[in-house]
């Protein structure tokens, strides 16, 4: 399963998460002082009335900037972009962002699946999918497709996930490239493009 | 999925065909919502589906009915709704008359939110709302002001949520599954087909309410939208977007001031 740790020529790192998966990124987060030319794309599972404190949170903890994401936004390196509740979100051809309120997926929206599938679709083998915890399937087909456009695919080891259904799920279901604990996560993240 | 150029295709026979022009809608939902009307009816080959497109215009009007995203909600973001109530209506409320305009309405939700705010703000009776849509199927349900019963909790709340201080039951008839809104609701309403992407300015209104419309367009689409509603809108009136939508790189910012966090700009020149 392990393949070799080097990620290169990737251009977007799009983490999914549900209940649990703040806590991962709370660790992870505040350690990254830089991305080598990509950037981070962050879709949790989030009440349908958080306008803002997620993300007010996030930008509190991690050192890297977190862009507030708005429709048709540019996707640039070196950034921090969180999924808004209440809206899908999608990736254009043109590195831009878009939001969509089509009904929910998997109970959700913003829904893991569809911005995973949507990412696979613009950024190919550039992409890397990194599923973290949680009790819902959500994020196992978007991992698939991932995989299935050349992207490298991700899963927080279940056994250190505070939620161990959803990447559990992954495993049972794709061939991760990976999977691994917090501070496994935090390494593979930096090592990108290195 | 369909393949991109599959979705070209598509959107150039359309175009051919009825003179639609899906061109400037952002690919990214396109794509899905067309790859869900395909799966969804059971379509094997692309093909198939597009020469039904092409040769059954019944077929076509169910296509465009099931690729725009008609997802709405009653006083979706109540913080919206309380800037509204508390902010504009006093300020609307001085004109004899009141001109809205709620465009890309959907199934009205939207439209009955803003009205009964109208008549608690006693309101309602100086006022004429003009709600438009490009599906012609949806605004049937909106004319009727029938919705799901299942949604009134939610909506109760939403309504609470920004500043609602009345019953929200007795604005509508419980039945059968159904929540039936008040008919006097609906008294000032009209309801049309209008395409944002074609049709022109028809009136001038004091405000004009597009939310969660214009992220299924492009930015030029947008640009040409926005001014549209520009050339609609009254010196002093209010523009009103969804909570991830902006006009700022649509049109000369000095024409318009932002009120407070939310996605209202007053037209000042
Ligand atoms: C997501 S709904 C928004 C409903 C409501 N305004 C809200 O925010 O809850 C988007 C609506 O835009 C309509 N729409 C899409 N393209 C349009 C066009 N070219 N002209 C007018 N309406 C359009 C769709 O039919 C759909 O009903």
């Amino acid at each position: 399963m392990e393949k070799s740790k080097i990620i290169s020529g990737c251009k977007v790192v799009i983490i999914g998460g549900s209940a649990g998966s703040l806590n991962a990124l709370m660790q992870i987060l505040p350690e990254i002082s830089k991305l080598n030319g990509f950037a981070i794309v962050i879709v949790l599972h989030r009440k349908s009335t958080d306008d803002q404190t997620l993300e007010e949170l996030l930008a509190l903890k991690a050192s890297i900037a977190v862009k507030p994401v708005e429709d048709k936004v540019v996707l640039k390196p070196g950034f921090i972009y969180v999924a808004p509740s209440n809206y899908h979100l999608l990736f254009e051809k043109n590195e831009t962002l878009s939001l969509d309120t089509s009904e929910k997926v998997n109970y959700s929206r913003p829904s893991i699946d569809v911005s995973f599938e949507s990412a696979a679709e613009v950024y190919g083998q550039t992409l890397v999918g990194i599923l973290l915890s949680g009790s819902n399937s959500d994020g196992t087909n978007g991992l698939k497709a991932i995989k299935a456009s050349g992207g490298t695919i991700v899963v927080q080891d279940p056994d250190f996930a505070d939620m161990s259904f959803m990447p559990n799920n992954a495993i049972q279901n794709t061939t991760p490239d990976f999977v691994l604990n917090n501070s496994e996560l935090l390494e593979l993240i930096i090592s990108i493009n290195n | 999925m369909i393949e991109d150029i599959e979705l070209e295709t598509l959107i150039n026979d359309v175009y051919e065909y009825y003179g639609f022009d899906f061109g400037s809608y952002s690919r990214a939902s396109l794509k899905r919502r067309v790859s869900r009307v395909i799966a969804l009816d059971g379509f094997k080959h692309f093909h198939e589906f597009l020469s039904k497109v092409r040769y059954d215009p019944e077929y076509y009007k169910r296509m465009v009915d099931e690729i725009t995203v008609n997802v709405t909600e009653m006083f979706r973001d109540p913080a919206f709704y309380t800037v509204v109530r508390n902010e504009i209506l006093p300020l609307l409320g001085t004109k004899p008359f009141i001109r809205l305009w709620h465009a890309g309405c959907s199934t009205g939700e939207e439209v009955y939110s803003m009205a009964i705010m109208l008549k608690e703000a006693g309101l309602l009776h100086k006022c004429l709302i003009y709600a438009t849509d490009i599906n012609a199927t949806v605004l049937e349900t909106a004319k009727q002001g029938i919705f799901p019963l299942r949604m009134m909790k939610e909506y109760s709340e939403n309504y609470r949520d920004a500043g609602g201080q009345e019953d929200f039951s007795s604005y509508y008839i419980a039945n059968y599954g159904i929540a039936k809104f008040n008919e006097e609701l609906a008294q000032k309403m009209v309801f049309s087909q209008h395409n944002l992407v074609s049709d022109t300015s028809f009136n001038e209104f004091d405000m004009i309410l597009c939310r969660n419309v214009l992220i299924y367009f492009d930015n030029n689409l947008q640009k040409r939208v926005i001014n549209l509603f520009d050339e609609s809108l009254a010196v002093l009136g209010f523009l009103a977007l969804g909570t991830k939508e902006t006009i700022k790189y649509s049109i000369a910012m000095d024409k318009y001031k932002q009120l407070d966090k939310e996605k209202i700009w007053r037209k000042v020149k």
